[in-house]
Order: structure tokens, then sequence, then C-alpha cells
């Protein structure tokens, strides 16, 4: 007991300490926040610096050319997030979390945030949690820009001679595979871009994954591929921040809400994305 | 360990997979390395220069660029499906001959590239007969094709046939890259699957793919062995 009691002294007084001696050598105008004191957005606020991880070699939503910040809608989310903070678009810190790594930078926090082409599902949520949907994204078919045989996944079970290209081990494979219905209709390389060859050469009829990665792929050849905008599954894509860190979590999502209500989301799906496909109607974020 | 049980029929059915495109491979090179080298032992100058073009080419480039200049550079030029290797009855033995046009340009592919060696290895083997052997039978009256199919080959696969055996060994571990070209079923595209899809720890998985082509290629080896060994004491 008599233990605790100086440990807590002690404590305080370091903090005090600390503070004024923080207080002498600093510039004049401490740093203030709008935000109550202990939260993550109050933490950032202060530091005037945050840390985000975007994907890099995703078009349209997260993609980084030579020596500047990455370009996309992802990044048009972060900055909006941004300005709500009080960050410059200058002091924000870019990373690049590549799918694999996303759950460790988040939890080992070396960014505050995640805004990469990133799928809620429960298996991620046991390690971080997430803010959004912010869209929803889903399996699509890509064929050729004069193509109108093909409508849907449906086309793969009545016509056995239209092929469909995907990646190997992938699940949009697997899910295809559902739809097929001769030996070899499915045809699988390692990386999509062969796909595309594969479609140039009219040697299959159309390319399946998430629209995201078909979308990119349009508006690199607008004239040759056109995307059906038809999902036939759900990937709904969210924010990730730390597991349980409910209050930065929620006030996200109220930016989420008010950025599409007051067309902030509509400008910046416009700048990116709106070229090759027409915006969400309406999104419901997920509050849990 | 329990990971290479429970999957033990999908490894079994990807190694049958490599067995069948490695087989009809290892036909085609063998034909194929066989022309060429005849092209280019030939007596006619233009015959020669088309044997050793062929191999300047096709020994040298990637094997992954002749891949794909086969899968995607061939349709464009008139070569749509490859369907004159869908020949019946064998594509009922090896089903993806029949409805895989994948399989079909990735098995010009690796023979295209394969006999390139094999004709080299065959070559090697023609010079070591002595040239009084074939001397001895132009001088008998005999063709060059009846020279080369009666008195030099003979002689020559013998001296050929294990540098040619470790071409087949590399040919079938070369095959494994024909799981990025579109061919579904080889051991290389199992793995894949088990790893990606199934989300199964990737060092079993390779470990059950590893000894899924020393299966194939060690029985080869012993095999090449066994061939030398009796070569040895039939010369002696």
């Amino acid at each position: 007991m008599r233990f605790k009691r100086m440990t807590a002294i002690a404590a305080v007084a370091v903090v005090a300490f600390g503070t004024a001696s923080c207080a002498k050598k600093d510039e004049p105008a401490a740093p203030t926040s709008k935000f109550a004191a202990g939260t993550t957005m109050d933490r950032i606020a202060k530091a005037g610096k945050f840390n985000v991880g975007t994907k890099w070699d995703q078009p349209l939503f997260g993609l980084k050319g030579l020596a500047k910040a990455p370009e996309g809608f992802d990044v048009e989310i972060v900055k909006i997030i941004a300005a709500e903070l009080g960050i410059k678009d200058d002091k924000v810190h870019y990373e690049e979390t590549v799918s694999k790594v996303r759950e460790d930078f988040i939890s080992s926090g070396r960014v505050d945030m995640i805004v990469a082409t990133y799928t809620i599902n429960d298996a991620r949520k046991e390690k971080i949690s997430f803010a959004g949907p912010y869209y929803e994204a889903g399996q699509d078919i890509l064929v050729a820009k004069d193509d109108t045989t093909i409508t849907g996944p449906e086309i793969f079970k009545t016509d056995a001679t239209k092929k469909v290209c995907s990646v190997t081990g992938s699940t949009p494979a697997k899910k295809i595979a559902e739809y097929a219905t001769a030996p070899g209709q499915v045809v699988l390389f390692d990386v999509y871009t062969k796909c595309l060859d594969a479609l140039k050469n009219k040697q299959v009829a159309a390319v399946t994954t998430d629209n995201v990665i078909l979308m990119g792929y349009v508006s690199k050849e607008p004239d040759k591929f056109k995307v059906l905008g038809k999902p036939f599954t759900k990937e709904p894509y969210g924010i990730g921040v730390k597991k349980d860190d409910k209050v930065f979590r929620d006030w996200i999502n109220d930016i989420i809400e008010k950025a599409f209500a007051d067309g902030r989301y509509k400008a910046a799906w416009d700048k990116t994305v709106g070229a090759i496909a027409p915006m969400p109607k309406e999104i419901k974020v997920n509050r849990y | 360990m329990s990971i290479l049980i429970d999957n033990f029929d999908l490894f079994a059915n990807g190694l049958l997979g490599t067995i069948r495109l490695c087989l009809l491979a290892a036909v085609g090179s063998l034909l194929l390395g066989g022309l060429i080298a005849a092209f280019r032992v030939s007596p006619l100058p233009p015959l020669r220069a088309l044997g050793t073009g062929y191999v300047t080419v096709f020994r040298n480039m990637p094997l992954t660029v002749v891949m794909f200049l086969s899968a995607f550079g061939l349709p464009p030029l008139g070569v749509n499906e490859a369907s004159f290797l869908n020949v019946p009855g064998l594509n009922f033995l090896i089903p993806q001959l029949g409805n895989n046009a994948f399989f079909r340009f990735a098995l010009i592919a690796i023979v295209l590239y394969t006999s390139a060696f094999v004709c080299e290895a065959l070559r090697a083997g023609i010079n070591a007969v002595p040239t009084g052997q074939a001397e001895a039978a132009r001088s008998l009256g005999l063709t060059f094709t009846q020279n080369l199919r009666n008195v030099v080959l003979p002689q020559a696969w013998k001296f050929a046939v294990v540098p040619i055996g470790s071409v087949i060994i590399a040919m079938i571990k070369n095959s494994a890259i024909a799981g990025s070209f579109g061919v579904a079923g080889d051991l290389m595209y199992t793995s894949d699957v088990l790893v990606s899809q199934e989300g199964l720890p990737l060092l079993p998985v390779f470990l059950g793919l590893s000894g899924g082509y020393l299966l194939l290629t060690i029985p080869l080896g012993l095999f090449l062995d066994a061939v030398e060994r009796r070569r040895a004491a039939t010369i002696r």
C-alpha cells in the first residue's frame, strides 16, 4: 500500500516535471486539439503527423508513381479524414501496406490506419477493427469493349464455348469454377496480365476477379476493355484501425457518412474511379 | 506431414498431370531433336543451316519466353487453338490434350525448347562414332539416310543416351512453369492451389511438391546409371 502510494507520487512528479520542462522549451503555441484527451484523434492531431497505410500498386485506388505521394480513391478518403483531424496533406505520411502485412502494421502501431482495398472479414476482425465500409467491391467480369454476348457469370453455364480466365489459387478462380460446365473452360495463369493477353487474342472470352482490379486494367486501356459493372460477390472495403479503438472507429464512421452526404465523397470518386464506374448509390457503415 | 497425407489424392493427381505432360513432351522432343540432329549432320548446306539456326534460337532463349511466344504469339499467326495436337485416341488417354488449348501450347513450347538440347546431345554422340564407320558405309554404297539409320545412329545412340537422359530430367523440372501458362492439373499448379486458395502452410506443401518431382527424376537417373554400366561392360 505504502509502496503504491509512493510510486503514484513519483509518477505524478515525473509527469508534472516533464510537462513543465516541455512547455519551457517548445514553441510558444503548445499543440492543442479539439478532441477529447487520450483519444487517437487527439494524439494524431497533437503530433501533427498522420501515418497511413495504402496500396501503392492498385490503379484508381492507391497507385504511387516515382517520388510522389500515392494517388487514388483510397488516398482521397485518407485526405478527407486527415482534413478533419486538422492535418495538412503534406503532413500525411504514406506507407505501402501490401496485403499480407496489413494486420501487423496496424497492431504494431507502425501506421495509425489503413485504407488499402481492405476487405472486412471475421478473421481479420480478430486482429484489428474496421471502420466503414466506405465502398463495396465484388467479383465482376471484364470483356472486350465490343462484346455484348456476356451479361453475367450465368452465361458460362449456358455456353460452354465461352472461356473465362483468372489467376491460379485465387478466391475468384474458385468462385467462377462454380459456373463453369466444361473442362478447360476456366483458364488459369499466374498473373492477370496474361489473362488480358489471352483476351486480346480472343483465346478467352472474359477475365474475372474483383471489380477494383478489373477497373484498374480498363483505366489503362479504356478503348479495348470494359467491366460489366454487375458484381456477383460482396467485398466490403473498410478502414483498418487498432483493435477495439471504438472511439476512433466511430469517429471515422461519422466522417464517412458526413462526407457522403455533403459531396466530398462524390468529389473524391469523380476525381479517381469516376471515369470508369458509377458511384455507389448508398453506403452503410457498420458500427459494431 | 498430415498435410501431405490429407491431400494425397490431390498430389497424386498433380503427379499424374505432370507425368502426362512430360511423357508427351519427351516423345515429341526426341523425335524433333533427332530430326534436327539429322539436319545438322546432313550433306546439304541449307538443311545444316536450318538445323544450326534452330539450335541457336531455341537453346539460347529462356523457356519462359518460348512459353510466352507459344501461348500468346502463335494465335495471332493463325495457330488459334493448336488443334492439330488434339489427336483422337491420344486425347482419350490425356484429356487435357483435347480440352485445354494452353496445355497444347505449353507442350509445343517444351518440345521446341528441349529438342534443341536433345539435338546437341545426339550430335555429340554422332561425332563420337569413329569417322571410319561412316566412310566405310559410304564406300559400300549406302545413301546418307541408310548410313545414318543403320550404321551411325545405332552407335551414336549408345554414346548419347546418358546426356539425353539428363536433358529429359531437366525437362521434367522445367515442366513446372507450365502451370503459370494455363496448364491446370500438374504438380506445381496443385501446390499453388493448396497454398493460396486453401491457405495451407507453404513449407510442407512444397516438400510434397519436391517429393513428387524426385519421384520422377530419381528413378530416371538410376535407370541411366544402369544403362551406362551395361554399356561399359559391352564395350570392354
